[in-house]
């Protein structure tokens, strides 16, 4: 028994040690095992999938049917780019998601800033899990509890009311609140950890050489927390750009680019498509951008 | 682990990749889509039941009493036939079509706004009346319409007819109600600004053209739904003014009646369905009244529903099952009376007066809704699809549904 | 860093601030969970346990539990495999393209989630034939759950030097067995930081999943939003989320606690490195 045991553990060890020779030596066999999964599934499947789609933004589309015709036209980009609706919808977008990420940046930096260099090791914990819960209540609950809250009934005009004042309602602004609110701890987080690989001893130096608090942060904290920062922005500023939801709910007049992509899906699929193509594109831009500046390392 | 430099064998694995993309791309351009033959049979004989029916429909028309316990007429259907329902609400044509087009579900209640464009692309069959008994008995004016019936083919069977409200809460609004002009006419809609609740759906425009109609005769508007250059702008143009006054663009009633509550919205276009629930629930809300039919003073945009089938429904025994149910005289004065609408069923009249209370149904219900009054119907102009034949001396000269939809992104702005 | 006695209390009342904006909401729903009335005035007219025992009572809502559920653990699964994948090939070697991963990795989660819908259901469809069901869901949510692990295992292999591979390798074990005995146990808890993140991510996604779910399937998300306006189900909505979050107060902790475990040693060697690195 005890031999056929030690035959059958070499037999396995045989097969294991097998492949693993075949690996030896040959790293462009680890590599491209490695590789061969994640790049398939993004690149075949992921981006061969946008290409799909944009492939159809230069189609045209029967009217009555909705059905897509194959003929190779530029009339859907024309649309975009002369009639003025679409581009007071991007800009609206844009500003609204630089708007919250503004926000999001400077209600995030004060509280990444505490945590990082000031609270004590349980506080810290204590505070980081109070950051991440409200990431489990789901994004849905979180919005309409603004629409309740923003609407003419609702906790904003209850309070301000003894004041004399009365709440923003829905619209525009109530977009920029929710969307500030619902992003923030995706910019909490990066800005906290790059506070934290800041090492101490830096601004003990700072402080040495004679720098007040206010230049060592200006100086020192400020510069090396920046990418962080920018990292931070990749998700407030893409998770604002693409949302229908919220404007739904708390601004239901006003469209933003996720609005009107979905309003002519069924219709006008080419037409979705080609403006799908102005997020793309601002977002691959602000990635590019955001690379540079080093925000990859801060994820 | 250095790599060496030796033809560099990745650089050719990118290439590998790069290729299967371009090859993606190609086989995107050539397959995909399937083509539906739309000169799809109509079934013949109505077998067993299939066990399931999956329904799109508009709310309040497939009540299982998962709203009130009390108004149900699936589960009775579901015993008698075996055929378990399950029903997904739409709150738009568009989105009907969307959902149909999938091709996951049996059947739907499709508006004149939707009816046209399933058929022409293939995503419903045809309907044998023969297989639906309940049929002879329906109104005569609903039977063979250009929203159901195409090239003398049925496709559908018809579910009942309703105009569009203007709603208003009494509270808040004390202007003159008889017109559309308070939420259409500038000067009026601005005093109710940020509180105007409209359908958001580009079928819209045509009310404007029915306003347009009694209020601007020059235009010449005689079918709203039939619009060229001139009346098509005219109306936008008054959209485009009505904007900024405009609190809400609703497509989900239920978000609507909510607004209503919570006094986001003061007054608008809505549907019978929300008007009652919103009375239901004591707030004081009010439409146009009896004497106009319901309707103010200039006519209305409304509807006229029809069962369809779809051309991929895995389950059509039980959508014809389905659609004998739903105008069989009880269960159609049920539904006619729990959303608010003219029946389709003739022999339905006679029921009205002895339905449960929790139907809120009156005895004269027929009568009020003008069920068996084609002359009434003339002033209520059924949603369905623009096309470019003006089907009148001017040609082809009019907009098409693509043209509209484009001006409704333009009018939200 | 010494900080004036009035800086120290301005950044406290930052911090409470900031914490006061992230839960006035959430405390909302959790009253509105006790909502004895069936309409949203604030402050809501009664006070009721009852929805608690609706929601767990609610068929719909717990088959989307466990739909989503599925979901999120098939997902997770997928990212934690490529994400690794890509986290190790990056980390480890040098090759053509190896800036760019990084990018692609990014993309799914960056881009908007209508523009991934839409693509990706139009793929299924149209080009692949196959209709939308839980499958096409997991998919997708795989797609952009793994940027979240690549992550947090790269910036831990970062972490960590490949010496001890090389060192293991030298000492004579095979590829598999410094895989299994070295790199994976240094890895362990950052895939176990990253499945949790990538799972919480899967749980919440409601656009995406529009797109790529079939008509028979509901995710809890998806059913909240057909239900988010329905009178009847609306308190249970509440109570679901309010379940929820407290449930993840374990995950969260649990997340939290495995990335620190690091402790101030290892973080401070590279962490030290890191600093006379930067110009």
């Amino acid at each position: 028994m005890e031999a056929a045991g030690v035959a059958a553990e070499a037999q396995r060890r045989s097969v294991g040690r097998r492949l693993a020779d075949l690996f030896h030596g040959r790293p462009w066999l680890q590599r491209g095992s490695l590789l061969a999964g994640p790049i398939g599934w993004l690149v075949i499947g992921y981006i061969g999938s946008l290409v799909v789609m944009l492939i159809a933004a230069f189609w045209g589309v029967n009217a009555l049917s909705g059905e897509v015709s194959r003929t190779f036209s530029l009339d859907n980009f024309k649309e975009i780019v002369e009639t003025p609706v679409y581009r007071s919808v991007t800009g609206r977008t844009v500003g609204i998601a630089a708007a919250a990420t503004l926000t999001d940046a400077l209600l995030a930096f004060p509280i990444a800033f505490y945590m990082a260099k000031v609270a004590s090791p349980r506080m810290k914990g204590v505070l980081v899990v109070a950051i991440l819960m409200p990431l489990w209540s789901f994004y849905l609950v979180k919005v309409y509890a603004w629409r309740t809250m923003l609407s003419e009934g609702g906790i904003i005009n209850w309070a301000l009311d003894p004041i004399g004042l009365s709440g923003p309602g829905f619209g525009t602004a109530a977009v920029w609140l929710v969307e500030s609110y619902l992003w923030l701890p995706f910019m909490i987080l990066p800005i906290y950890a790059g506070l934290e690989r800041i090492p101490n001893s830096l601004l003990s130096a700072s402080e040495d050489l004679g720098a007040g608090p206010g230049r060592t942060f200006r100086r020192v904290v400020l510069p090396l927390a920046f990418p962080a920062v920018v990292a931070g922005s990749i998700f407030t500023f893409s998770l604002t750009l693409g949302d229908f939801i919220t404007p739904s709910l708390v601004s239901p007049e006003t469209q933003f680019i996720g609005n009107v992509v979905k309003a002519n899906i069924t219709n006008n699929l080419p037409l979705a498509s080609a403006f799908a193509v102005v997020p793309i594109v601002v977002m691959t831009i602000y990635l590019l951008i955001a690379r540079r500046l080093g925000a990859f390392e801060h994820l | 682990m250095r790599t060496k430099v030796r033809g560099n064998p990745a650089r050719w694995a990118w290439f590998v990749v790069a290729g299967l993309v371009a090859f993606m791309l190609a086989f995107a351009g050539c397959g995909g889509g399937d083509d539906d033959d739309s000169g799809d049979e109509a079934l013949s004989e109505v077998g067993k039941g299939e066990g399931e029916l999956d329904l799109v429909a508009w709310v309040g028309y497939v009540e299982d009493g998962s709203t009130d316990p009390k108004v149900d007429w699936v589960t009775d259907f579901e015993k008698e036939t075996g055929c378990d329902v399950n029903v997904k609400i739409a709150g738009t044509s568009d989105e009907m079509v969307d959902l149909m087009r999938t091709g996951e579900y049996d059947g739907v209640s499709a508006s004149g706004n939707a009816s046209l464009r399933l058929v022409e692309g293939g995503d419903v069959d045809p309907v044998n009346t023969d297989l639906v008994p309940n049929y002879k008995t329906v109104f005569s004016d609903l039977k063979d319409q250009p929203y159901n019936t195409v090239d003398g083919t049925n496709y559908g069977i018809p579910h009942g007819r309703g105009a569009n409200l203007l709603m208003w809460n009494t509270d808040e609004v004390t202007a003159d109600t008889k017109s559309w002009s308070v939420i259409l006419d500038p000067n009026e809609a601005s005093k109710y600004k940020g509180k105007i609740s409209v359908y958001d759906d580009p079928i819209y425009i045509a009310d404007a053209a029915v306003y347009l109609k009694a209020h601007n005769p020059d235009l010449g508007i005689d079918n709203p739904y039939e619009l060229d250059e001139d009346q098509f702008n005219a109306a936008v143009d008054l959209l485009k003014q009505q904007r900024p006054n405009v609190g809400e663009y609703w497509s989900d009633a239920l978000k609507q009646i909510s607004s209503f509550t919570e006094g986001d919205s003061t007054v608008g276009t809505t549907w019978q369905y929300s008007y009652f629930a919103l009375k239901g629930d004591n707030q004081p809300v009010a439409v146009s009244p009896k004497s106009q039919g319901f309707v103010p003073e200039e006519g209305a945009t409304g509807w006229s529903d029809t069962w369809m089938i779809s051309s991929e429904a895995k389950h059509p025994n039980c959508m014809y099952e389905w659609m004998n149910h739903i105008i069989d005289p009880e269960t159609n004065a049920k539904v006619a009376a729990w959303f608010g609408e003219a029946p389709a069923q003739s022999k339905s009249c006679d029921l009205f007066k002895s339905l449960p209370a929790a139907y809120f149904a009156s005895p004269s219900h027929c009568a009020d809704y003008h069920a068996d009054d084609p002359a009434f119907w003339e002033r209520v102009y059924y949603w369905i699809t623009p096309v470019a034949d003006c089907g009148d001396d001017r040609g082809e000269e009019c907009k098409d549904y693509n043209d509209w939809v484009s001006a409704w992104t333009e009018i939200k702005g | 860093m010494r900080l004036s006695h009035r800086t120290r209390n301005l950044l406290r009342a930052g911090v409470a601030v900031t914490l006061a904006f992230i839960y006035v909401p959430l405390i909302v729903i959790g009253i509105y969970a006790f909502n004895g009335g069936l309409t949203l005035e604030w402050p809501p007219p009664s006070l009721t346990t009852k929805w608690f025992g609706e929601a767990i009572d609610n068929q719909g809502a717990r088959d989307a539990f466990v739909t989503s559920i599925e979901v999120g653990l098939a997902a997770t699964a997928v990212a934690l495999l490529l994400g690794t994948l890509a986290a190790l090939a990056v980390s480890r070697h040098r090759f053509f393209g190896r800036e760019t991963i990084s990018f692609l990795v990014v993309l799914p989660i960056a881009l908007p989630g209508i523009v991934t819908g839409i693509a990706l259901s139009d793929t299924f469809t149209q080009v692949l034939g196959i209709s939308l069901g839980l499958f096409t869901v997991v998919v997708a949510h795989a797609t952009f759950c793994i940027v979240i692990v690549y992550n947090n295992v790269a910036a831990r292999l970062r972490r960590v030097s490949g010496s001890f591979e090389e060192a293991s390798a030298d000492l004579g074990a095979h590829t598999w067995q410094t895989f299994r005995y070295v790199t994976l146990p240094s890895m362990s808890t950052a895939l176990v930081a990253g499945g949790l993140l990538a799972f919480a991510l899967s749980f919440d996604e409601i656009i995406v999943t529009t797109f790529t779910l079939g008509a028979g399937d509901q995710t809890l998300p998806i059913w909240i939003f057909t239900n988010l306006f329905r009178p009847n189900e609306l308190p249970i909505v509440n109570v679901v989320a309010v379940l929820v979050v407290l449930i993840s107060i374990i995950p969260v902790y649990l997340a939290h606690r495995l990335t620190r475990e690091e402790g101030p040693s290892a973080r401070g060697a590279p962490v030290e490195a890191e600093a006379t690195a930067i110009p």
